[in-house]
C-alpha cells in the first residue's frame, strides 16, 4: 500500500512538474522558489502559504520590484512526499537558480530539504512553528521555537488567570515535533515542581479518528481533584474528531482547558466551534489582533484571494515576515548573493502584524511576541494574554540536557549552529 | 468569595432595595481587564440580587453585550434585552463582553449559588448538579442552608451528596466518618479523588480505615464499569469500521473488484452532506437545520450511486478478471476524485456541524458519557446492514445479483442482463459507501483526504471477515473494534493498532479466506 501510494504520488508529481512552465531566466528577473505541497495530505495547510508568497511577490512587483528587477515566483508541488521535497529543492536551486526558497511545513520535509540547501548553498525560509533543536547556516526559521509557544502557554496555565493548573496531559501525534516538544515540556514542568504522577503523556498515530478511549482517560485523569489541563500537539486532521469527542463527552474549557500549538484560524474554519469556546491556542499571531498592519494585511489577503471569508493565520505572518526580511536584506546587500544576503539578515527588523518589531537573530531565529487566545464561537481566537515585549527564540532548548550545552551563533567568533565552544579562539 | 456568602445570607433575610446598586454593578462588568471584571462580578454577586443569576449565565456563555453608552444587554436567540430593566431593545452597536476561563468558572459558580435558592425547582436542580460536579468549600454554608430548606426529594439527595463531599474536609472525625459512609456507595471517580487523601493519611485511624475500604470498593466498581465502557467503545469503533466496509463488501466482496476508489466514495458522500447542509442553512429556517442529515442520506446515495455506475460503465467493466490493472486504475481514479474535490471545494476542511440531536451525551455511572453521535451511528450502521441484507435476500435485483456472481454464463442464459446488473451492483456498493460518508462526516474531518483514512481499514475488515460474506463483514468489524479498544488502555493507540495488524496477518496465514469463507463452486469461479 505504502509503496503504491508513494509511487502514485510520484507519478502525480511528475505530471504536475511538466505543467509548471520553467520560464527561461531573463536577466531582469529575480526568481524565488515556492516549495509547498499543493496536493496530498499537507495541501490542506500549505496551499495557503503558497498563496501568501504569491501575494507578497505580486505586491512587491507592483511597488517596483527588487533592485530594479521583477521578482518571479517559481511554484513547484512536492505533493506531501518527503523525498520529493529534496528533489524539488534541488531542481529549484540547480535548474531555476532561485535566489531563495520559501517552503516546507512538516519538520520531516525540512529535514529532507536540509542537506540539499546546505550542499548547494541555497537559502530556505521556514515559516512554521517547530520543535527547535536545529540551526542551519542556510535556513532562516521564522516560525516559533518551543520557548516562544509551548513554554509561555504552560506558564499561562500555571498562573492565576490560567486557572493554576497542577496536573498535565501532554497529548500529541506520534512524530518528531510533538515528541521533542513534550520532552522539553516534561522537563520544564518537573523543574517547576510538578510530580511525575501528575503528568500523563499520550501519543496517537497521524489521522487518529477514534478518540473515545483517550478522552475518557483524560476525564479519569482529571478526576483526581487537582486542576487539570491538556497540552495538545495533535497535528492536522486528527484535531477535528478530537475536539468533537471532547465536546460530546461534556468536557468544558473551564473544567479541563485544552491548549493547542497546531490549531489556528485555518484549522478552526473546518470545525463547529460553538462547543469549544474557551479552549486555548498559543501563537505569535492572531487574526483578531487589532493593528493597522494587520487590518491592511487581511484586506490585501481578501483582495488577492477574492474571497472575503478567507482567514489568516500564524504561519502566514511568519511567511510575511520572512519574505519582507529577505527583500530588505537583498536591498541592503544590493545583491541576491546568498552570503551577502545572509550577513544582511542579522539584525534585520520587520514590523509584526500584531504590533512591535520582529528581529532576526544570529541563531537564524526570530524574536517575536507570544499570544495566548481563547477559541470563540465564530472560529476566531481572542487574546487573553500576551508577552510584554518580544521573546528571543532558543534554537537549542535549555531544558534538554544534551541540547542545553549547544550554542547557535553564525557570527564571529562562533560561526556555528551546534557548537559547545566558539570555532575561532584567541 | 466571603462577600458572596455573606450576601447570600443577606438575601435570605431581606431581598430588594438594591435597584441602583444592581444597575451600577452590572455596568461595572464591562471593565477593561479580566481581573476588574472578576471584581465586578464579585460585587454583583455580593448584592445577592436574584436577577444576577441570568446576567452571570449570559456572561459566561458570551451572550452579554455592552453598547457604546455602557448599557448592558443580554442576548437571547438573536434579540437583546436590557440586563437591568428587562426591556427588549434594538442593539446594533453592541459588542460582546469578553471572558476568559477563570472568569467563566467564577461566573458559573456564582450563578450556581444564586440558583440554589431559586424558587424554580428546575433551576435549583441544575444548581445542585453543578455544585456536585465542582465542590466549592466557599459555598458550604449556602449548600447546607439550601439542604435544610429543600423539599423536593431528588434535589435533597443531590444536596446531601454535595454536603457529604464538603464534610470530608470537616475537622470533626465523626462528621468525616459519616460522610465517608454516605459516599462509599458512589461510583463517581471524583469521589475516589476526594477520598484518596483521607485513605492515604488521615489523622484519625478509624477514618483512615473507612476511607481505604470505601476507595477500594469504588475502585472495584469503576473497574467493572471500565470494562463495560471499553465494550461500548469497541462496538462503536466496530460500527464505524463496518459502515466504512459495507460498501466494499459489495464491490470487492461480491464482485471481486479491488476497488481502491472506495474511500473516495465515502468522501463524496461526506461532501454531499456538506452541500445539503449549506443548502438547508440557506433555504430553510434555522429550526429545521437538524433535518439536513436526513435529507443528506438519499442525496449522498444518489450521487455516489451515479458516480459508481459511471465508473463501472466507463472503466471497470473493461478490466474484469485483471485484478492488478483494476487496482491501478481505481487507484488512479481515487487520486483524480480527490483532486477534483480539492479544486471544487478547496484543500482545507469543510465544517459539517452536528445537528442538536447528535451533540453531547448523557452521563451514565462512573464518569462514563454515552455520546449521542456514537449511539446514532451504531443504530444507523445496523439499519444499513440489515437493509442491504434484505435487498440481497429478497429483492429481484438481489436475486439477479447473486445469480450473476455465482454463475455468469448461466445467469446470462436465463435472460438476466448481466452488464446492467454489474453496473447496478457497483453503483449499490458505491452508494452505500456514500451513505457511510454521511455518518462519518459527523465524527471526523470533511476533507479531500477523508477516504484515505478508511480504505486500509475497510479492506482489513472485508478480508478478515471473509470475502463475499456480509455477516463475516459484520463479525469482522465488530471484533476488530473490540480487540482494538480492549488493547488500547494497555498498549496505547499506536501499539494497539500494530498488534491488531500483526494478529490479522497471522490469522490470514492460517485462514486465507477469512472468518466466514464461502464454500462451493463460486469460490473457484
Amino acid at each position: 500500500m505504502k509503496f503504491m501510494r508513494s509511487l502514485g504520488l510520484g507519478l502525480l508529481a511528475a505530471a504536475s512538474m511538466l505543467s509548471v512552465s520553467s520560464a527561461k531566466a531573463a536577466d531582469d528577473t529575480i526568481k524565488v522558489g515556492v516549495l509547498h505541497s499543493l496536493s496530498g495530505t499537507m495541501a490542506i495547510s500549505e496551499t495557503t502559504l503558497k498563496d501568501t508568497v504569491l501575494m507578497m511577490v505580486d505586491d512587491l512587483n507592483k511597488h517596483g520590484g527588487l533592485l530594479g528587477k521583477k521578482v518571479e515566483a517559481v511554484v513547484v508541488d512536492p505533493a506531501s512526499n518527503w523525498p520529493l521535497f529534496a528533489e524539488k529543492a534541488r531542481e529549484l536551486l540547480e535548474k531555476d537558480k532561485v535566489a531563495a526558497i520559501f517552503g516546507c511545513w512538516t519538520s520531516v520535509s525540512r529535514k529532507s530539504v536540509l542537506p540539499v540547501v546546505e550542499q548547494l548553498d541555497g537559502l530556505l525560509f521556514y515559516p512554521v512553528q517547530y520543535e527547535g533543536e536545529e540551526s542551519s547556516r542556510n535556513v532562516f526559521y521564522t516560525g516559533a521555537a518551543p520557548n516562544q509557544q509551548a513554554i509561555p502557554a504552560v506558564d499561562y496555565l500555571m498562573s492565576k488567570d490560567g486557572g493554576e493548573v497542577k496536573r498535565w496531559v501532554l497529548a500529541g501525534t506520534d512524530y518528531v515535533y510533538p515528541r521533542t516538544t513534550n520532552k522539553i515540556l516534561e522537563s520544564y514542568l518537573k523543574s517547576k515542581g510538578v510530580a511525575a504522577d501528575d503528568i500523563m503523556v499520550n501519543y496517537t498515530p497521524f489521522g487518529h479518528s477514534d478518540w473515545q478511549t483517550i478522552v475518557a482517560d483524560i476525564k479519569k485523569f482529571a478526576s483526581a481533584g487537582k486542576k487539570t489541563a491538556v497540552v495538545s500537539t495533535i497535528n492536522g486532521d486528527a484535531n477535528v474528531p478530537f475536539y468533537k469527542e471532547l465536546a460530546n463527552q461534556g468536557i468544558k474549557a473551564d473544567q479541563i482547558p485544552v491548549v493547542a500549538f497546531s490549531v489556528g484560524e485555518e484549522e478552526l474554519a473546518g470545525i463547529d466551534t460553538k462547543n469549544l469556546v474557551g479552549h486555548l491556542a498559543a501563537w505569535n499571531y492572531f487574526e483578531s489582533v487589532k493593528s493597522p498592519e494587520n487590518t491592511a494585511f487581511i484586506k490585501q489577503w481578501h483582495d488577492f484571494t477574492k474571497n472575503p471569508k478567507r482567514v489568516t493565520n500564524d504561519p502566514m505572518e511568519a511567511t510575511y515576515i520572512g519574505f519582507k526580511m529577505w527583500t530588505q536584506a537583498v536591498q541592503q546587500a544590493g545583491t541576491t548573493d546568498v552570503d551577502a544576503v545572509r550577513q544582511a539578515m542579522y539584525g534585520q527588523k520587520v514590523k509584526n502584524l500584531t504590533g512591535g518589531v520582529a528581529v532576526m537573530n544570529t541563531n537564524h531565529h526570530l524574536s517575536k511576541p507570544v499570544f495566548i487566545g481563547e477559541i470563540q464561537a465564530d472560529g476566531q481566537l481572542q487574546t487573553v494574554w500576551k508577552t510584554n515585549g518580544v521573546i528571543k527564540a532558543d534554537a537549542w532548548s535549555p531544558y534538554i540536557p544534551e541540547s542545553a550545552k549547544l550554542t547557535a551563533d553564525w557570527t564571529y567568533p562562533w560561526v556555528c549552529g551546534n557548537c559547545t565552544e566558539p570555532k575561532f579562539k584567541n | 468569595m466571603l462577600k458572596l456568602v455573606l450576601a447570600l445570607v443577606a438575601l435570605l433575610v431581606c431581598s430588594p432595595a438594591y435597584a441602583d446598586d444592581f444597575a451600577g454593578a452590572v455596568r461595572a462588568l464591562n471593565a477593561d481587564s479580566f481581573s476588574d471584571k472578576l471584581t465586578a462580578a464579585d460585587t454583583l454577586a455580593a448584592l445577592g440580587d436574584g436577577r444576577a443569576a441570568a446576567v452571570f449565565e449570559a456572561m459566561a456563555d458570551g451572550r452579554l453585550y455592552a453598547t457604546a453608552d455602557g448599557t448592558i444587554l443580554i442576548e437571547q436567540s438573536g434579540s437583546y434585552r436590557d440586563a437591568v430593566s428587562g426591556a427588549t431593545v434594538a442593539a446594533s452597536d453592541a459588542a460582546a463582553i469578553t471572558v476568559n476561563n477563570r472568569l467563566r468558572g467564577a461566573l458559573r459558580a456564582a450563578a450556581g449559588q444564586l440558583g440554589l435558592l431559586n424558587s424554580d425547582p428546575v433551576i435549583r436542580q441544575q444548581a445542585a448538579e453543578s455544585m456536585l460536579a465542582t465542590p466549592n468549600p466557599d459555598a458550604a454554608d449556602t449548600v447546607r442552608k439550601a439542604l435544610a430548606a429543600e423539599t423536593v426529594p431528588a434535589i435533597k439527595a443531590l444536596l446531601s451528596q454535595a454536603v457529604a463531599r464538603l464534610d470530608l474536609a470537616d475537622s470533626d472525625p465523626a462528621h468525616r466518618l459519616s460522610a465517608i459512609a454516605q459516599l462509599a456507595a458512589s461510583s463517581d471517580p471524583q469521589v475516589r479523588g476526594l477520598l484518596q487523601p483521607l485513605a492515604d493519611g488521615d489523622s484519625d485511624p478509624q477514618v483512615k480505615a473507612a476511607a481505604q475500604k470505601a476507595v477500594s470498593s469504588i475502585e472495584n466498581r469503576l473497574g467493572l464499569i471500565g470494562i463495560g465502557v471499553n465494550i461500548f467503545q469497541g462496538i462503536s469503533l466496530g460500527s464505524v469500521l463496518l459502515l466504512a466496509a459495507i460498501g466494499l463488501a459489495v464491490t470487492f466482496g461480491v464482485m471481486g473488484v479491488i476497488n481502491m476508489a472506495h474511500g473516495e466514495m465515502i468522501m463524496l458522500g461526506a461532501y454531499s452532506t456538506f452541500v445539503v447542509q449549506e443548502a438547508v442553512r440557506a433555504l430553510l429556517p434555522p429550526d429545521y437545520f437538524g433535518l439536513y442529515l436526513v435529507i443528506a442520506v438519499p442525496v449522498a446515495f444518489v450521487v455516489t450511486f451515479a458516480v459508481g455506475v459511471l465508473l463501472e460503465r466507463t472503466v471497470i467493466r473493461f478490466l474484469y478478471g485483471r485484478p492488478l490493472e483494476t487496482m491501478l486504475a481505481t487507484w488512479g481514479i481515487s487520486l483524480m476524485l480527490q483532486q477534483l474535490v480539492r479544486s471544487l471545494f478547496g484543500a482545507s476542511n469543510r465544517e459539517v456541524a452536528n445537528p442538536a440531536w447528535m451533540t453531547g451525551g448523557i452521563e451514565l455511572i462512573g464518569g462514563f458519557t454515552l455520546t449521542y453521535n456514537r449511539v446514532v451511528i451504531i443504530l444507523f450502521c445496523l439499519a444499513v446492514l440489515l437493509a442491504l441484507a434484505a435487498v440481497l435476500r429478497w429483492s429481484r435485483f438481489g436475486l439477479f445479483m447473486r445469480a450473476v456472481t455465482q454463475n455468469r454464463p448461466m445467469a446470462s442464459a436465463m435472460g438476466i442482463p448481466t452488464g446492467r446488473i454489474d453496473a447496478a451492483t457497483f453503483g449499490l456498493g458505491s452508494g452505500i459507501a456514500g451513505i457511510a460518508g454521511v455518518a462519518l462526516s459527523q465524527i471526523g474531518n470533511v476533507s479531500p483526504n477523508l477516504g484515505q483514512g478508511y480504505i486500509v481499514d475497510s479492506f482489513m475488515v472485508v478480508v478478515f471477515g471473509g470475502v463475499g460474506s456480509l455477516w463475516g463483514t459484520l463479525v469482522g468489524a465488530l471484533s476488530l473494534g473490540l480487540v482494538n479498544k480492549l488493547l488500547e488502555p494497555y498498549a496505547g493507540a499506536m501499539l494497539g493498532k500494530i498488534l491488531v495488524l500483526v494478529a490479522i496477518i497471522l490469522f490470514i496465514q492460517k485462514r486465507p479466506r477469512g472468518l466466514f469463507a464461502l464454500k462451493g463452486r463460486s469460490v473457484e469461479g
